[in-house]
C-alpha cells in the first residue's frame, strides 16, 4: 500500500511539471510580445528594460521556463496589471470562496445522487429508475450558466426570495458559513453548479450498484435469510468507494470549472477572477489562476486515488 | 443476453441462456433501435435542429442581424415576433434559427477534428506501443490533468476570442479522451490472437491496422465522440457567453444568453430561450448517444 | 476444537418411517420473457428423509439448479413462475411471505453455491459475513456472532481460524473460501443443506477434502443434504439416493447403488457409458447422439426420445410417468420394465 502511494505520488511528479509547462507556454499562444501582455499598457521603456532582463525574455526559452518555474516555487506568480497586487495573493482569496460553494454543490449532488441513483439500481426498469435516468441525463445535459439564470429569474425576479448576484454586503468577498445574511448568497450558485455532478453521480451510482447486485454473492446473501434493505446496504458498502471516487474528480472539476457559473452570479471566486482577467486582457491572473487551478485539479486526483486505495480491501496495489 | 439478465442476481439459468435465438450483431443492434421509442424520438428532434439550421435563410421570418430601435425587447407573441425580440430589437425567433448554425458547427467540428487528431495519435500510440506510446500518452495525461472547462477558457482566453481560437481550444480539450480510448481499444486488439495470426501469416502493418485494428477501435471511439457532441455544445455555448467564441452581431445561443442576460428583469421569458435551445440539442445528442451506446453494447 | 454444533434430532431416522424432510410435488418453473418462455423445471416430485444426501445428477440445463432455487425460492420474481407444492421441514414454501422465507433462509434451509471466488461479498471479512448470519437469525450480539464464527471455521478446518476471521475473501485460496462457505451455511445448524455444485470450481485434491468434510459434517449434524452435481464420480461419494434429471423431469431416482450400477434409464445408462469411470481401459468412451431438447418447444412424448435409440411411438407422443421398478425405485420410462438385453452398456 505504501510503496503504491509513493509510486503515485512520484507519478503525479511529472504531470505537475507538464501542467507548468502548458501555462509557462500561454504567454507564447497569447498575440503579441509576451513582455507587453505582462505590463501595463502605460508602461515605460525602462520599466521595460527592467522586466526583459529580470524574467530573462533576452535568454532561451527553456531557461526562462525554469526562471519562471523558480519564482512560481517562491511564491512569485508576478502582478495583476489591474490591481497591481501579487497574483497569489489575488487567486488564494479567491480560491477559499470557489472551494467553499464546490463543496456545497458536491455534497449536495452526492447526497441526492447517491440515494436516488441506488433506488433506480434496486428497481431497475420500473417507473422509478426511468424517473431517476431522465433527470440524470436532464442534469448533464443543461447548460448549467442558463440554469442559473432561470433560478435567478424564480428566485430573484419573480419570487424575490433570495438575492440574484454578489456574496453579500457591497464588495464583501470574504465567505462566513456562519452568516445567513451571507450564507443565502451561496444557496443558487450551489444548487446550480450541483447540476452536473448530480447527473454524472446518480448515474454512476445506478451502474455501479445495478453491477453488484447482477453478483453471485448477492445470492450468497439472500441465501443466508437477509432482508432486501440489508442485501442493498452490501451492494451499497461495494459500490460506494467507486462513487467516493467520482464524488472526488467531480469536486476537482467543479473547482477548476467554475468559471460560468461566477460569472452569472458574480461570486468572488478563481472564475470569477479568471473571467475579469479574460475581459481585461490581465495575463499574468490569467496564467497564474490557471496554473494553481490545475495543480489543485492534479492534487485532488492523487488525493481520490490514494483514499480509494485505502478505503477499499478489493484494490490490492503493492 | 445483458437485457434479460440484467441486475437478476441470477446465475443459474443456462436453461434461458442456451434457448435464446442467435442473431447477428447489426440486427441486434438494429433489432434493440427499431423499439427504442426515446432514441428515435431524439434522432428526429436532432434531424430537425439539423434541417432548421441548413435551411435557416428559408424559414427564418426576419433578418436576424436587423435592428430596431421601436421594437426592443418585446415579449413572446408580440406582434409579428413569435417569440418577441432582443436587446436590440431583432426577432428571436429567427436569431435562434440562425443560431443552431453556430451552435451546431462549433459543437461537431471540435469533436469531428479530435476524433481524427486523437483518434489517430491513439491507433499509433497503442499500436506501436514502447517509447512513443509513453510520449504520447503521456503528454495526454498531462493535458488531461485539466479540467476541460478551464483548458478551454485557458487557451482561448490567451489567444482571445473568436471563432477560430474557440475551435481550435475545444478541440484541443476533446484530442486527450479520444486518445485514450483508441489507445486502450488498440493496445487490447493488437495482443488478440487474430492478429497475432494476421502478422503470422505475413500480413503488412498497413492491413492490420486497416482490417483488424480499425475494424474493433472504431465503434468505441465513435461512440464516445457521440458522447462529447453534448459537451461540445455546452462548451462552445459557454465561450460564447464569456466572449470568447463567436463575435457579435453573430447569432449564436450562447452569446445571445449573455447579452440577454442583462435584461432579465425587463423580460425574463425572452431571455430563457437561447438556453432552451441550448438544452434541447444536447438533451438530445446525450439521449441518442445512449442510445447508440446501449444498443451496439459498448463499453466506454 | 470441539464441535459446539448440537446434533438435531433428525439423526434417529433409521428403522422408524419418519416423515420426510423435504416433499416436493409437481413442482413447474417456467421463464418468462417478452420473447420466449422457458420451461425449465417440468413436474419435479421427490421425497427426502432426514439426515439423508440426496443427489441430482444432470447436465446443464436439465433444470437440477433451478429445482433447487425453488426450493430456497431464490428465484427472480416477476420472470420465474413457480407452481406446485414444496414443504420442508414445517414449512409450506411457496404460501411464506416474503418475511417469512426470508427467516427459513440460512437458518432452516441453507445454501453453498459452485463459485467460492464470487459468492462471498469481497468488501466484507469473513467473520463478518459469517456472524452476520449468526446475528441476523438468533439475534444475538455482534461479539458473539463472531466467536460462533471462529468456532465454525475451526468446525471447517480452515488453518489458523482466528487470522481467517478478519481476512477478505480474496486473501483466501478457493478451497479455503468453499470451506468458510460451508460454515456459513452451518453457522445456524440448518436442517437442509442444498449445495449447488460445491465442488466443480475446485482442484481436484481439494474437491475431495471438502467432500469428505462435507460428509461428516452431514453425519454428525444429522442434516439432509440435497447435492447438485454432473459428476457421477462426486455423486457416487457423497450419495445415499440419486435422482438423474433430464429436460426439467427426473427420469430416474434410487439408492446410489441401484442407479449407479444398475441403471435403467436410456438416458442415465448412455451417460454412465460416457464416463470413464468404471470402464476398461481400451473401451472407446460413447456419447449419448444428439443434444438436449429446446426448452422453449419440448417434445410432446417423452423428452429424451428424440436421442433414445429404442424410442417407439408411444414414447414420442405421450410423457412416460414415474413408475416404481423396485421399491423406492422410480424411472420414467416405458421400456424400463423389461429392459431389452441390448440395453445395458456394452463391454
Amino acid at each position: 500500500m505504501w510503496a503504491y502511494a509513493a509510486r503515485r505520488i512520484l507519478y503525479a511528479v511529472p504531470i505537475a511539471i507538464g501542467v507548468t509547462v502548458v501555462c509557462f507556454c500561454l504567454v507564447f499562444l497569447a498575440p503579441g510580445d509576451p513582455i507587453q501582455m505582462l505590463l501595463p499598457p502605460d508602461a515605460s521603456q525602462a520599466d521595460l528594460e527592467y522586466l526583459k532582463k529580470l524574467y530573462g525574455f533576452d535568454q532561451p526559452i527553456p531557461v526562462q521556463y525554469v526562471k519562471w518555474l523558480m519564482r512560481a516555487i517562491g511564491g512569485d506568480l508576478g502582478v495583476s496589471l489591474q490591481t497591481s497586487r501579487p497574483v497569489l495573493d489575488e487567486v488564494s482569496r479567491a480560491l477559499s470562496n470557489t472551494v467553499i460553494i464546490s463543496l456545497g454543490a458536491v455534497m449536495l449532488a452526492f447526497s441526492l445522487g447517491f440515494a436516488l441513483g441506488t433506488t433506480a439500481a434496486y428497481f431497475v426498469g420500473r417507473p422509478i429508475d426511468r424517473v431517476v435516468t431522465g433527470v440524470s441525463v436532464v442534469g448533464v445535459s443543461v447548460p448549467n450558466y442558463w440554469l442559473g439564470i432561470v433560478l435567478i429569474i424564480i428566485f430573484a425576479v419573480n419570487l424575490g426570495l433570495l438575492p440574484a448576484t454578489g456574496m453579500g454586503s457591497q464588495g464583501s468577498d470574504h465567505f462566513r458559513l456562519s452568516n445567513w445574511s451571507q450564507l443565502k448568497y451561496a444557496i443558487l450558485p450551489v444548487i446550480t453548479m450541483s447540476m452536473v455532478p448530480l447527473g454524472i453521480i446518480m448515474r454512476n451510482t445506478r451502474s455501479a450498484v445495478a453491477e453488484v447486485l447482477a453478483h453471485d454473492f448477492v445470492q450468497t446473501l439472500r441465501a443466508k435469510g437477509l432482508g432486501e434493505l440489508a442485501v442493498l446496504r452490501h451492494a451499497v458498502r461495494n459500490a460506494l468507494p467507486q462513487i467516493l471516487a467520482v464524488m472526488g474528480l467531480q469536486f476537482g472539476y467543479l473547482v477548476g470549472g467554475s468559471i460560468l457559473i461566477e460569472t452569472i452570479f458574480t461570486w468572488p471566486g478563481t472564475g470569477f477572477l479568471l473571467s475579469k482577467a479574460i475581459l481585461t486582457r490581465d495575463i499574468p491572473v490569467l496564467q497564474g489562476a490557471i496554473l494553481i487551478l490545475a495543480l489543485c485539479f492534479v492534487a485532488t486526483n492523487l488525493a481520490v486515488d490514494l483514499v480509494q486505495t485505502a478505503v477499499d480491501p478489493r484494490i490490492k496495489r503493492a | 443476453m445483458a437485457d434479460i439478465m440484467v441486475g437478476a442476481g441470477f446465475q443459474g439459468t443456462d436453461e434461458a441462456t442456451a434457448a435464446l435465438k442467435v442473431r447477428g450483431y447489426w440486427q441486434t443492434v438494429g433489432y434493440r433501435l427499431r423499439y427504442d421509442y426515446v432514441t428515435l424520438f431524439f434522432t428526429g428532434m436532432i434531424v430537425l435542429i439539423a434541417l432548421g439550421s441548413i435551411f435557416a435563410p428559408l424559414l427564418a421570418p426576419f433578418d436576424p442581424l436587423k435592428t430596431s430601435m421601436a421594437y426592443r425587447l418585446k415579449p413572446i407573441g408580440f406582434r409579428q415576433f413569435l417569440l418577441g425580440t432582443d436587446e436590440l430589437g431583432r426577432d428571436m425567433l429567427s436569431r435562434l434559427i440562425w443560431g443552431g448554425r453556430m451552435s451546431l458547427l462549433m459543437g461537431l467540428t471540435p469533436v469531428a477534428l479530435a476524433t481524427v487528431l486523437g483518434g489517430t495519435l491513439g491507433v499509433v500510440a497503442g499500436f506501436v506501443g514502447g517509447r512513443l506510446n509513453m510520449l504520447i500518452m503521456r503528454t495526454m495525461d498531462v493535458f488531461y490533468a485539466f479540467p476541460s472547462v478551464l483548458l478551454a477558457v485557458a487557451v482561448s482566453g490567451t489567444m482571445g476570442g473568436g471563432m477560430s481560437n474557440g475551435l481550435i481550444a475545444l478541440t484541443l480539450v476533446f484530442i486527450p479522451p479520444l486518445c485514450r480510448i483508441a489507445e486502450t481499444a488498440t493496445a487490447q486488439v493488437r495482443n488478440l490472437d487474430f492478429v497475432e495470426a494476421a502478422r503470422a501469416s505475413g500480413a503488412g502493418t498497413g492491413s492490420i491496422i486497416r482490417h483488424h485494428i480499425l475494424g474493433n477501435v472504431l465503434a468505441p471511439v465513435l461512440i464516445y465522440a457521440s458522447s462529447l457532441i453534448s459537451v461540445s455544445i455546452l462548451l462552445a455555448a459557454g465561450l460564447s457567453f464569456l466572449g470568447l467564441g463567436v463575435e457579435p452581431p453573430t447569432p449564436d445561443w450562447g452569446l445571445m444568453l449573455s447579452t440577454l442576460r442583462q435584461a432579465i428583469y425587463v423580460e425574463p421569458y425572452v431571455c430563457a430561450l437561447p438556453g432552451v435551445a441550448i438544452f434541447i440539442t444536447s438533451l438530445s445528442f446525450n439521449l441518442v448517444s445512449d442510445g447508440l451506446r446501449q444498443a451496439m453494447d459498448v463499453r466506454v | 476444537m470441539g464441535l459446539e454444533l448440537p446434533i438435531t434430532g433428525a439423526g434417529a431416522s433409521t428403522s422408524t418411517p419418519v416423515r420426510p424432510l423435504v416433499e416436493v410435488k409437481n413442482l413447474t418453473v417456467k421463464f418468462v420473457n417478452r420473447e420466449a418462455t422457458v420451461q425449465a423445471v417440468n413436474g419435479v416430485s421427490l421425497e427426502m428423509a432426514p439426515g439423508e444426501v440426496l443427489c441430482i445428477i444432470g447436465e446443464s440445463g436439465s433444470g437440477k439448479s433451478v429445482t433447487m432455487r425453488a426450493l430456497i425460492r431464490l428465484l427472480p420474481k416477476g420472470r420465474a413462475a413457480i407452481s406446485g407444492h414444496m414443504r420442508v421441514g414445517d414449512y409450506d414454501i411457496l404460501s411464506l411471505s416474503e418475511r417469512e422465507i426470508t427467516e427459513v433462509r440460512g437458518s432452516t434451509i441453507s445454501m453453498i453455491f459452485q463459485e467460492p471466488m464470487t459468492a462471498l461479498d469481497p468488501v466484507y471479512t469473513i467473520g463478518d459475513q459469517i456472524a452476520e448470519t449468526v446475528v441476523r437469525h438468533e439475534g444475538c450480539s455482534q461479539k458473539v456472532g463472531m466467536a460462533r464464527a471462529l468456532e465454525l471455521l475451526q468446525v471447517v478446518k480452515v488453518p489458523s481460524a482466528e487470522r481467517r476471521l478478519t481476512a477478505y475473501p480474496h486473501e483466501l485460496s478457493g478451497g479455503l473460501r468453499q470451506r468458510a462457505m460451508i460454515a456459513l451455511a452451518l453457522s445456524c445448524r440448518p436442517s437442509l443443506l442444498l449445495a449447488d455444485e460445491p465442488t466443480t470450481a475446485l482442484d481436484a485434491t481439494v474437491q475431495i477434502q471438502v467432500l469428505i468434510l462435507l460428509r461428516k459434517l452431514q453425519k454428525e449434524l444429522g442434516m439432509g443434504v440435497i447435492f447438485v452435481t454432473h459428476d457421477l464420480g462426486v455423486a457416487a461419494q457423497i450419495a445415499d439416493k440419486v435422482a438423474v434429471m433430464y429436460a426439467g423431469r427426473i427420469v430416474e431416482y434410487g439408492s446410489v447403488r441401484d442407479v449407479l450400477l444398475r441403471p435403467s434409464h436410456p438416458y442415465t445408462i448412455g451417460m454412465l457409458a460416457s464416463t470413464v469411470l468404471g470402464q476398461t481401459r481400451d473401451a472407446d468412451i460413447e456419447a449419448i447422439p444428439g443434444s438436449p431438447p429446446d426448452l422453449r418447444r419440448l417434445p410432446p412424448g417423452c423428452s429424451f426420445a428424440p436421442r433414445c435409440r429404442y424410442a417407439d411411438n408411444e414414447c414420442r407422443s405421450v410423457v412416460p410417468a414415474a413408475t416404481a421398478v423396485a421399491p423406492g425405485r422410480l424411472v420414467r420410462c416405458f421400456k424400463a420394465g423389461s429392459p431389452p438385453p441390448g440395453l445395458l452398456p456394452g463391454p
